[in-house]
């Protein structure tokens, strides 16, 4: 029997995120381009991802888009929600959790999932960009530093710099009033990330956290969120370098249960 | 039935759009002739105005009318150029425009000379009819309705209210010149009564799977439950819709098109200026409204004046905790409910307020799955179409997972 190649590809508001996966368990291509949805940004990842693995763009099964530019891609013969994907690129990943939270660009997600792995529940944020991954982006803008540097920083730090804005807008009148005061910048920071993370908390704690709790998403690689949000949660979180890929690894699934079906 | 039998009587949805009508061209012909017509709370007691035969028209009526209609940005930005807060509930700021602009083409409706106000829904509308009083220098009548801590209103609640409904009376008597009479009281308690049943026997349909009717029809059937509960033709026509309904069980019909494959309760006030599309989501995706509590709140039942006090204490957003979410899970119980969707609107905080709790507890309960989404009910800048489609989307999803997952441990 021929091998079975899944696509799954993840367009986000900021970027775009693809896996090839072989018999819905190997992943042998995979890629990240820093554009989101309306750009070009699926076309290139999925180019990447073609060359990276070696199989031919005709040989691909099934494609499964997600992501907020889900429908804006047109090769994928389904389209599954962000949720859904995480849920199961993130059982992928780390095998059996009950929780996974992932800060994406726009919106907060906890997912609840039962030992079955199903996502039987999600929470979301209501419309506020405290909390989410454009928050982060916007402070880093302010301290001028790269989103990139938020993580090696924050370990600099010597303390935390209370922020109690929640609101972008007000939380960045107060970065640059602590930045006035010669507060050091890695103070700044993870003052910023325990701002994120208690949000992210008050979230994932409504109706009870299950153990053990993951984290998927770019923001994973941002080392100081993590601390915070542990701190936060009282709790390991499991990461993985993986952890961007969980929604494109997700829809690669769906892709091979979707292929599996006919 | 034959077919001329079918052209000669008139469908439920055709009668209940003329009541709506015929209510607004009672109130202009009142005016016309020079009575005193008012603008007036949708919980307020109707049974008073209806009695004296006064005419009233109501401004969150029209303001739904209005926001559906695609006006809402335009009017609620009148009122903040006026000088209220973009914070304010959405009906509130555009008909605080509409008593300034005095014109809308959506929907258009007498000036008032009294507003009848009554809190059973929030407090945010004493002040905004307050407003109104104070601007167009007319006389406020006030039913006050305190938040219900307790389960059902007693004794000392309805005692309160019925000093105020004995005060508002006299207060209608002395601006309309209008006399009450108890013998035509009673008359009206009774149609009201018969409208409130066929209205909640037509919506208790529901529990049929698959529902024999849209959820979302019942958003437009209400404009007759709000305006015109004391009328006889509505009784008639909500009396007509349950025949209709009781028809389409009997030969698998409904007016939901498309296969439902799953049920849900709709949390919330309509999102009326995306109204559209709010509803493409779902019926795309197989999802039929099959539970609200906006719609029922409107089907007062009472036997006697002490019950119908006690009713209007009793409107969704006036009870405690414990009886919503009792409403909720009553819902779930009869309707054969897969999952909820809420509605976080701006504009009404007395009802999303208590939904973060709501939804916890709800899940907690029944084990179905919620999503929220942010909306309005009638400012269109309060929605977005992405985050709204992302988590029907993810609701269906894991609609369809638990019941693949049911199907496995049944099989
Ligand atoms: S929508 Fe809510 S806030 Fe507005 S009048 Fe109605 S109950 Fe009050």
């Amino acid at each position: 029997m021929s091998d079975i190649f899944t696509l799954g590809i993840d367009i986000g508001s900021t970027s775009s995120k693809c896996v090839m996966l072989k018999n819905g368990k190997e992943i042998v291509g995979e890629g990240v381009v820093n554009l989101g949805a309306g750009t070009k940004g699926a076309d290139q990842v999925i180019e990447q991802v073609i060359e990276q693995s070696g199989v031919k763009f005709e040989d691909i099964d099934v494609i499964v888009s997600t992501g907020y530019g889900r429908n804006s891609y047109e090769g994928a013969k389904k389209t599954m929600s962000e949720l859904s994907c995480h849920a199961k690129g993130g059982t992928f990943i780390f095998g059996k959790v009950g929780t996974i939270i992932d800060i994406g660009g726009q919106d907060i997600k906890v997912l609840k999932l039962n030992p079955n792995g199903q996502l039987t529940n999600f929470l979301m944020n209501d419309k506020c960009a405290a909390g989410t991954g454009r928050f982060l982006e916007v402070m880093s803008g302010v301290l001028d530093v790269k989103l990139e540097e938020l993580g090696e920083l924050d370990k600099k730090s010597t303390e935390k710099t209370p922020i109690s804005s929640t609101c972008t807008v007000f939380a960045e009148s107060e970065v640059i009033s602590c930045m006035a005061k010669k507060i050091p910048i890695p103070n700044i920071i993870r003052g910023i990330h325990a701002s994120v993370a208690t949000r992210v908390a008050g979230l994932a704690k409504r109706g009870g956290l299950s153990q053990p709790v993951a984290m998927t998403g770019g923001v994973t690689k941002n080392s100081g969120i993590v601390r915070a949000l542990s701190e936060e949660l009282d709790c390991e979180i499991k990461i993985s370098p993986d952890s961007q890929m969980a929604g494109a690894i997700g829809a690669a699934l769906y892709a091979y249960e979707e292929h599996q079906k006919n | 039935m034959s077919n001329t039998e079918m052209v000669e009587e008139k469908p439920a949805k055709v009668l209940l759009g003329e009541i709506v009508a015929k209510h607004y061209q009672e109130a202009w012909d009142a005016k016309n002739r020079g009575e005193k017509v008012g603008w007036c709370a949708s919980n307020f007691p109707q049974e008073i105005l209806e009695t004296m035969d006064i005419k009233v028209v109501y401004p969150e009526n029209q303001a739904a009318a209005i926001s559906a209609k695609g006006g809402g940005q335009r009017m609620c930005e009148t009122a903040e150029n006026a000088g209220y807060s973009n914070d304010i509930c959405a009906y509130a700021r555009i008909s605080l425009a509409y008593m300034d602009v005095k014109d809308a083409p959506e929907l258009n409706m007498p000036q008032p000379d009294f507003v009848a106000c009554c809190n059973n829904i929030c407090n945010c509308m004493i002040k905004w009819y307050e407003n109104i009083a104070k601007e167009l220098d007319i006389p406020l009548i006030l039913i006050d309705v305190p938040y219900n801590d307790e389960y059902e209103a007693g004794d000392d609640r309805v005692e309160y209210l019925k000093g105020q409904f004995d005060h508002a009376i006299k207060q209608l008597e002395d601006i309309t010149g209008k006399k009450w009479d108890d013998k035509r009281f009673e008359k009206v308690m009774e149609i009201s009564q018969r409208t409130g049943k066929a209205w909640l026997e037509a919506t208790g349909y529901a529990k049929y799977t698959p529902s024999p009717f849209s959820g979302f029809d019942v958003f437009n059937h209400m404009a007759v439950a709000v305006c015109a509960r004391g009328k006889e033709e509505s009784a008639i026509a909500f009396e007509k819709l349950t025949k209709e309904f009781e028809e389409n069980v009997k030969t698998g019909k409904s007016t939901f098109k498309g296969e439902e494959k799953y049920r849900i309760i709709f949390e919330g006030i309509a999102c009326w200026p995306h109204l559209r599309h709010t509803f493409k989501q779902l019926k795309d995706g197989g999802v039929n409204v099959c539970g609200t509590v906006y719609a029922d709140a409107f089907g007062y039942i009472y036997n006697n004046t002490y019950e119908l006090m006690q009713a209007y204490c009793g409107t969704p957003n006036a009870i405690s905790y414990e009886r919503s979410l009792d409403m909720r899970l009553k819902l779930v119980e009869e309707n054969n409910i897969d999952g909820m969707l809420v509605h976080i609107n701006r504009s009404c905080k007395q009802w999303s307020g208590i939904m973060y709790e709501m939804e916890r507890e709800f899940r907690e309960r029944t084990g179905l799955p919620t999503a929220t989404f942010d909306g309005d009910q009638a400012d269109p800048r309060n929605f977005s179409d992405a985050q709204y489609d992302t988590r029907v989307q993810g609701l269906i999803e894991v609609m369809e997972a638990n019941k693949a997952a049911k199907m496995k441990g049944e099989h």
